[in-house]
């Protein structure tokens, strides 16, 4: 009984000691090779190779990659100078490991293509993203992501006005993504496609405030569409004449319209003696991306709807 | 000095998965081995002999209760060296040599290595299978196996040996072996333990018994005053062909085969009995008296044991 | 008890030999000489490359293989054929027993990969006609899968110690897996936050940390190992090994053997 008892303790003791042991010799370990797993990425680089390393458990070490790869952004973020060179092999080898991963395309989207919060890789981001969407065909939010991109990171509105429109298609897509895509095509001069779109999100619609948004954008687009129109005139008439028109009037003779254009309000435009041609009211047009007062801001409640 | 005192050793199991329910192997068992006797130890199966054996030898632990071995502490490690323990059905390493295990046990036993090889020579000649040892035992028979099983339990020269079923799986042959075996072992001066549920062997060889049945203890004794405590009869044989009618009146029954009557008759009888065969002028052939057998005793044990549920004899 | 132990051990050494343990040297020889012939029509450099990481990872993965399944029936398999009865009545205390048969397994694992390692060296000349400096890193790889061994066959020691075979197995393939990727266990252990940090930092360091011992493929580079490396690596092998094994001893002390 006693002896027992005591090799009982003994190795009771001898446990706990080896275990404390243990955990202190592995934290400096971990401090003698900091990032040591990532240096795999290194020397591992091909997304397959890996997938046959990983024995068919693809699913798994792709999780485990993906991990890997939000750990080594977030541990960089905190640098004053990051370097992310890493975070797009890390991502593509998890999204090649399991291509359904739709959260690895998201965070790429954002973060590979930042030049601000991430690495600065639009090209890379958008790449990843068109690899989700070939693999993920029915998920509109890699259109989404993917019109941010050429959105935020390369103010290519067209690119994002198709994605964006792209993706509304797709079954079950927000009713929001259709709106951005309208948005991205106004902001490109696609007045036929923007108004298309918006008249669709109006007619479909069932949400109150969007509809009304959805109007409001329409209208905004007449607007943009008629004082792009005259602000052609008068660059015309600038070609022609080497001045500005003196007057609407003027405008309207060389442009061989008889009646003052008006907008949807009812209000005929106006023409400032620098020759910008602009809405009467900008507070009713706050949409509009044109005939608005330079740096004029839309007031907050009407801001707040897209 | 006792070379097995067990003091109150108790095993109670916890069974069952979910709801766990006590099931006593072994009540509180009191018992005393002298020093150079051979001691059965009796019970049907499932009774807790294998159950006490492993508590000895320290596989099982108790559930309270100790015992002393050789006058030391059960659980001192030195009382392991001067034990020897044969378990019930033995296996050993199938993929070793007879010799090569003896061997090997030799080395865990602490036998110097000069005796060694001396001893093990010595201990396969003596359990038959000096022919065989360069076997692996995978190959050996189950009598084999036993064959190998008492030489390991015997090997290192134990005071005290300790068998759980020794005979079982030998055929007439090797349990005649068995049994010299063991005699010459208490002729050496060596206790020996067995456990059996076969009567016979205990009846022929043992100097003191114990019944054990369900785990606990029944009765502890000489063969000869357990089998004396029954009433002894006597078998009367004569030459004829009839049976006297004063002598058909006293016996229940009488067995006539060729020209020999044999009768049965209480010890009382006996006298009345051969009178008559002389006035009715037979020849008498034989008269044996009939000792109860142990195997008697054991079942009148076991039937009062049931009658009486409970209650320890 | 040093010598009851060594004979426990030899005897366990004995016993996988029977058991034609060994015998994986031959299966390991033609997968590596098969390899070295191929590669050897592949393009230059690349070779040597292949043939250390096909090399090394299948002796590491041999050797845990043979581990794994020896080490889980080591004392569940003498409980259930009542072999341990007659070593146990002899003087013999249970912890002798444990730690004899750890010895003995680990030394068959040794043996198994000095074997082993003499295939590697013996492919690497075959495809690059000579030896390198930098090829003496290859023995500290090796070094590393032999202390990666000690921790997995204490490991199935302690589950042999009080689970069947077949559930030790199992238990000893996870450890075997989770180990592998330790470090991201750790990592995310850093991520979560409150009552489960906790757990999680507590079992990233419970099971055993194999990453640090996998330097495959970065010696395939010749990138140098640390001295600093080697050491702790040591170290925390023979920790973690005291630490399984004082938990089997814990376990089968208090087992009773039925």
């Amino acid at each position: 009984m006693k002896h027992r008892k005591k090799i009982s303790l003994i190795a009771g003791a001898c446990m706990v000691l080896s275990l404390v042991a243990s955990s202190i010799v592995l934290h400096r370990t971990d401090q003698l090779r900091p990032q040591a797993t990532l240096d795999e990425v290194l020397f591992l680089n091909s997304p397959k190779v890996i997938k046959r390393a990983s024995l068919g458990f693809d699913g798994l070490v792709a999780c485990i990659y993906w991990t890997r790869a939000v750990q080594y952004f977030g541990s960089r973020f905190r640098y004053a100078e990051p370097n992310y060179s890493l975070l797009a092999p890390l991502l593509e080898i998890t999204t090649q490991l399991d291509p359904h991963l739709v959260v690895a395309y998201d965070f790429g989207s954002t973060f590979l293509a930042s030049k601000q919060y991430g690495a600065g890789e639009p090209e890379r981001a958008i790449e990843l993203v068109n690899y989700g969407i070939q693999n993920n065909p029915d998920n509109w939010r890699l259109y989404y992501d993917l019109g941010f991109v050429y959105y935020m990171e390369l103010k290519d509105y067209k690119s994002a006005a198709e994605a964006f429109e792209r993706g509304s298609r797709v079954p079950n897509a927000h009713p929001f993504v259709k709106i951005l895509a309208a948005q991205m095509a106004q902001h490109a001069g696609e007045y036929q496609t923007a108004r298309m779109l918006w008249s669709a999100t109006f007619q479909t619609t069932h949400d109150k405030q969007i509809k009304q948004s959805a109007f409001e954008h329409l209208r905004a687009l007449r607007v943009d569409e008629d004082v792009t129109h005259l602000q052609d005139g008068v660059t015309h008439f600038g070609e022609r004449t080497g001045r500005l028109p003196a007057s609407m009037a003027e405008l309207l003779a060389a442009m061989g319209l008889d009646r003052v254009p008006v907008d949807p309000d009812g209000n005929p435009y106006k023409l400032t003696p620098e020759g910008r041609v602009e809405v009467r009211v900008p507070d009713d047009f706050a949409f509009a991306t044109k005939g608005l007062p330079p740096g004029y801001k839309p007031p907050p409640k009407a801001h707040a709807q897209f | 000095m006792a070379a097995i005192e067990i003091l109150g050793l108790e095993k109670t199991y916890k069974i069952g998965f979910w709801r766990k329910r006590p099931k006593h192997a072994l009540y509180p068992l009191q018992l005393t081995v002298e020093d150079g006797e051979i001691f059965g130890f009796l019970g049907p199966n499932g009774a807790g002999k294998t159950t006490t054996l492993k508590l000895l030898m320290g596989l099982v632990y108790p559930t309270a209760g100790s015992a002393r071995i050789l006058g030391r502490e059960w659980t001192d490690p030195s009382v392991k060296a001067q034990i020897g323990f044969l378990p019930e059905q033995p296996y050993f390493y199938d993929y070793l040599t007879a010799h090569e295990l003896l061997e090997y046990y030799g080395q865990l036993s602490g036998v110097p290595a000069k005796q060694r090889k001396q001893r093990v020579d010595q201990v396969l000649h003596q359990v038959g299978l000096r022919d065989v040892q360069g076997l692996q035992l995978r190959k050996f028979s189950k009598g084999m196996l036993q064959r190998v099983g008492i030489g390991q339990a015997i090997l290192h020269d134990p005071k005290l040996v300790f068998l759980d079923e020794p005979m079982s799986g030998l055929d007439p042959m090797g349990r005649r072996e068995v049994r010299d075996l063991m005699e010459e072992l208490k002729h050496q001066g060596k206790t020996v333990f067995f456990s059996t549920h076969i009567l016979s062997d205990a009846e022929a060889l043992c100097d003191r018994v114990a019944i054990i049945h369900k785990g606990e203890l029944r009765g502890v004794g000489r063969v000869e005053d357990l089998t004396s405590t029954i009433q002894g009869k006597v078998e009367i044989i004569w030459q004829g062909t009839q049976v006297p009618a004063a002598i058909k009146a006293m016996v229940a029954e009488c067995h006539v085969s060729g020209d020999r009557v044999r009768v049965i008759v209480e010890e009382n009888q006996q006298d009345m009995v051969i009178d008559i065969l002389r006035r009715e002028r037979q020849r008498l052939v034989a008269v044996i008296p009939v000792r109860t057998s142990l195997e008697a005793y054991f079942v009148e044990k076991l039937r009062r044991a049931e009658t009486t549920a409970g209650s320890t004899i | 008890m040093r010598a009851r132990i060594a004979h426990i051990a030899s005897n366990t050494f004995r016993e996988a030999v029977r058991d034609r343990v060994l015998y994986n040297l031959i299966a390991f020889v033609l997968l590596l000489s098969g390899a070295a012939v191929l590669v050897g029509q592949i393009s230059i450099e690349i070779e040597k490359l292949v043939v250390i990481n096909l090399g090394l990872t299948a002796v590491s993965l041999f050797g845990v293989v043979i581990a794994i399944f020896i080490g889980i029936g080591l004392v569940s398999k003498e409980i259930e054929k009542r072999t341990l009865y007659t070593v146990l009545s002899r003087p013999v205390r249970r912890w002798e027993f444990i730690i004899g048969k750890f010895f003995g397994l680990a030394g068959t694992l040794v043996v198994n990969t000095f074997f082993m390692a003499i295939g590697v060296f013996g492919a690497l000349f075959y495809v690059s006609h000579k030896f390198v400096r930098a090829d003496a890193l290859i023995l500290v790889a090796l070094y590393f899968i032999i202390l990666e061994f000690i921790i997995i066959c204490s490991l199935s020691l302690l589950f042999s110690s009080f689970s069947s075979p077949l559930l030790s197995a199992v238990f000893a393939f996870s450890l075997f897996v989770i180990g592998s990727f330790a470090e991201d266990l750790r990592n995310f252990a850093g991520m979560a936050h409150g009552m489960s940090r906790w757990l999680a930092t507590g079992a990233a360091y419970v099971v055993p940390n194999l990453s640090a011992f996998n330097i495959i493929s970065s010696i395939a580079h010749e990138q140098p190992v640390a001295g600093q490396l080697v050491l702790q690596n040591t170290l925390y092998a023979l920790f973690y090994a005291s630490m399984a094994l004082s938990g089997a001893v814990l376990i089968f002390e208090r087992r009773d053997l039925k």
